[in-house]
């Protein structure tokens, strides 16, 4: 259990939550958090969005029950969080872009202070969000609202690319990417249950067989992806 | 002095609590939070003949007190767990059990002999291999076999009858809520020469994606579990334990050492504790210390004291 600092909404219904401790964890990786005594029952896989040497930060979009409840905390109450868990970004070498779409920008943050160097690619259907964040820590932003990001990036300007979004999104970069050097790493999703690798709830088919998204995953070498099985979800 | 100690068909369980079968996997991960030693024992992740993929799509769907899963037994096959799995499992100081299920009764009979022989040759050379086995007649996430061997008691008996004919491991039968007639199941199990019998396995169910118009589950059913099945596994508990004199190990929806308490005074020998491991990752430690502390708040000594008592 730690407490919350802060649960402030960026836009409706997308909030970022800060919760106070010496929490450890790389980009790309998550936490289980939970809130609330009986229901509902499971926790919910988040992304570090950000974290400090007192703190850590979770951006969430309320979506069901679980998140619903997340938002209504108020800073001093309590939170239930594990972690972290996942592998996370690789280190890589080289030019990188990090190519974000909608709440899959937010595991992108920590990688774009860990690389400051990088370009950052940011779309969002409707509205922007947390933008400023990452204009405080990237070489450069750029940010589209409507349409598709993926025109505003050419992978051949790019040793690696790390990305994370809707499924549409991530399959028509890895497309773009396709015969490019290009090294493209993708986030992926899944409902779990226990986000450690036990209950294979969320196991992924790839080319590579099965792969537990929380275990294996969350972040894959878009060679290994099935994008029809991700599309199944 | 408390004692939390209880005996299944001649195997020594430390303590009642059981992980049950697809929640802890082979207990590696959960071994990073805290010593599977502590627990009284721990059933595998569910083990057939050859290795399974499991199910394609959503495996996962929350619902009101409760989940729906359809993992579809994914599995690395007997071979695999007795080669990769087992020592590690057999490493920590507490019951192993094995899972097995199939998709046909020679598959059944197979995989059961595998892993009997397997501890025969394991014992000669004083090395621990599985203590029991408990057979899988009920999952309902697999399309051919699983549950289909768990509904009608005379299919289910020519299962229990074979097995039992190829292995001397203790037997524990793994029974299903969506059986015709579950009391008579078990009774059935006990005539067959099982050592004991477990229950509940997860309810058959569904969640329907309305945007979609399908079922959320690429094989349209699912598994509930967790709390809101609980009400009805300890009545089917307390039905079956009244009925058969083998030992009857509890499990749906146990969350707390309340819960626990009333398996217990259900009839069970021992109980098995499923989701409730994705709700608190240290939920073994948790209800071990617990329900310690909770005979010695109430002065039991042994839980024969409340065994049964209704």
């Amino acid at each position: 259990m730690a407490n919350v600092i802060s649960n402030v909404a960026l836009v409706p219904g997308i909030y970022v939550m800060k919760i106070e401790g010496n929490f450890r964890g790389r980009m790309g990786q998550f936490y289980m958090l939970r809130s609330g005594r009986n229901y509902p029952l499971l926790p919910r896989p988040i992304s570090i969005y950000d974290i400090g040497e007192d703190y850590i930060s979770f951006l969430y979009r309320v979506v069901g029950e679980g998140t619903s409840l997340f938002s209504q905390l108020q800073p001093g109450q309590e939170i239930q969080l594990e972690g972290p868990f996942g592998n996370g970004f690789p280190q890589v070498e080289g030019s990188l872009a990090l190519v974000g779409g909608g709440m899959g920008t937010a595991p992108l943050l920590l990688a774009a202070k860990h690389y400051p160097h990088a370009h950052v690619y940011l779309g969002f259907v409707q509205q922007a969000f947390g933008v400023e964040a990452f204009e405080a820590v990237a070489a450069s932003v750029q940010v589209k609202v409507g349409g598709s990001i993926i025109e505003q990036v050419d992978p051949a300007h790019y040793v690696n690319m790390f990305s994370c979004g809707p499924t549409p999104m991530l399959q028509a970069l890895a497309m773009k990417t396709e015969g490019t050097s290009s090294r493209l790493y993708i986030s992926t999703e899944r409902h779990m249950a226990c986000g450690i690798g036990a209950c294979l709830g969320c196991t992924m088919r790839t080319r590579e067989g099965n792969r537990r998204v929380c275990k294996e995953g969350p972040v894959f070498p878009v060679e290994e992806v099935e994008f029809d099985d991700l599309h199944g979800v | 002095m408390i004692s939390m100690a209880c005996n299944i068909a001649g195997v020594a369980f430390k303590n009642p609590i059981i992980m049950a079968s697809g929640t802890f996997g082979f207990g590696r991960e959960y071994a990073e939070f805290y010593s599977p030693e502590l627990l009284g024992g721990i059933v595998g992740k569910g083990l057939t003949l050859h290795p399974k993929a499991g199910n394609m799509g959503s495996r996962i769907h929350e619902t009101a007190s409760g989940m729906l899963n359809s993992v579809g037994l994914e599995n690395p096959g007997v071979a695999a767990f007795l080669k990769d799995e087992l020592d590690d499992m057999t490493r920590w100081n507490t019951a192993v059990i094995a899972n097995v299920g199939g998709s046909n009764l020679e598959e059944y009979v197979q995989a059961a002999a595998m892993i009997t022989e397997n501890a025969q040759k394991r014992r000669t050379m004083n090395r621990r291999g599985v203590d029991m086995l408990e057979l899988n007649i009920s999952c309902p996430n697999v399309k051919q076999g699983g549950m289909q061997f768990g509904i009608q008691t005379e299919v289910a008996r020519d299962v229990v009858r074979q097995v039992r004919n190829v292995t001397a491991l203790p037997l524990v039968v793994k029974l299903s809520p969506n059986a015709e007639n579950i009391t008579q199941m078990a009774v059935m199990c006990e005539e067959e020469g099982a050592d004991g019998v477990s229950l509940i396995n997860t309810f058959s169910a569904m969640k329907i994606d309305i945007r979609r118009r399908r079922s959320v589950f690429a094989n349209t059913y699912a598994g509930l579990s967790g709390p809101a099945i609980k009400p009805i596994a300890l009545r089917m508990v307390h039905q079956v334990a009244q009925a058969v004199s083998i030992p009857v190990i509890g499990m749906g929806g146990i969350s707390s050492v309340e819960d626990i308490i009333e398996f217990i005074m259900a009839g069970a020998a021992a109980i098995q504790v499923g989701t409730y491991n994705f709700v608190h990752l240290h939920a073994g430690s948790e209800l071990v210390y617990g329900l310690e502390q909770w005979m010695q708040r109430e002065k039991v000594q042994s839980l024969d004291e409340i065994r049964g008592i209704l």
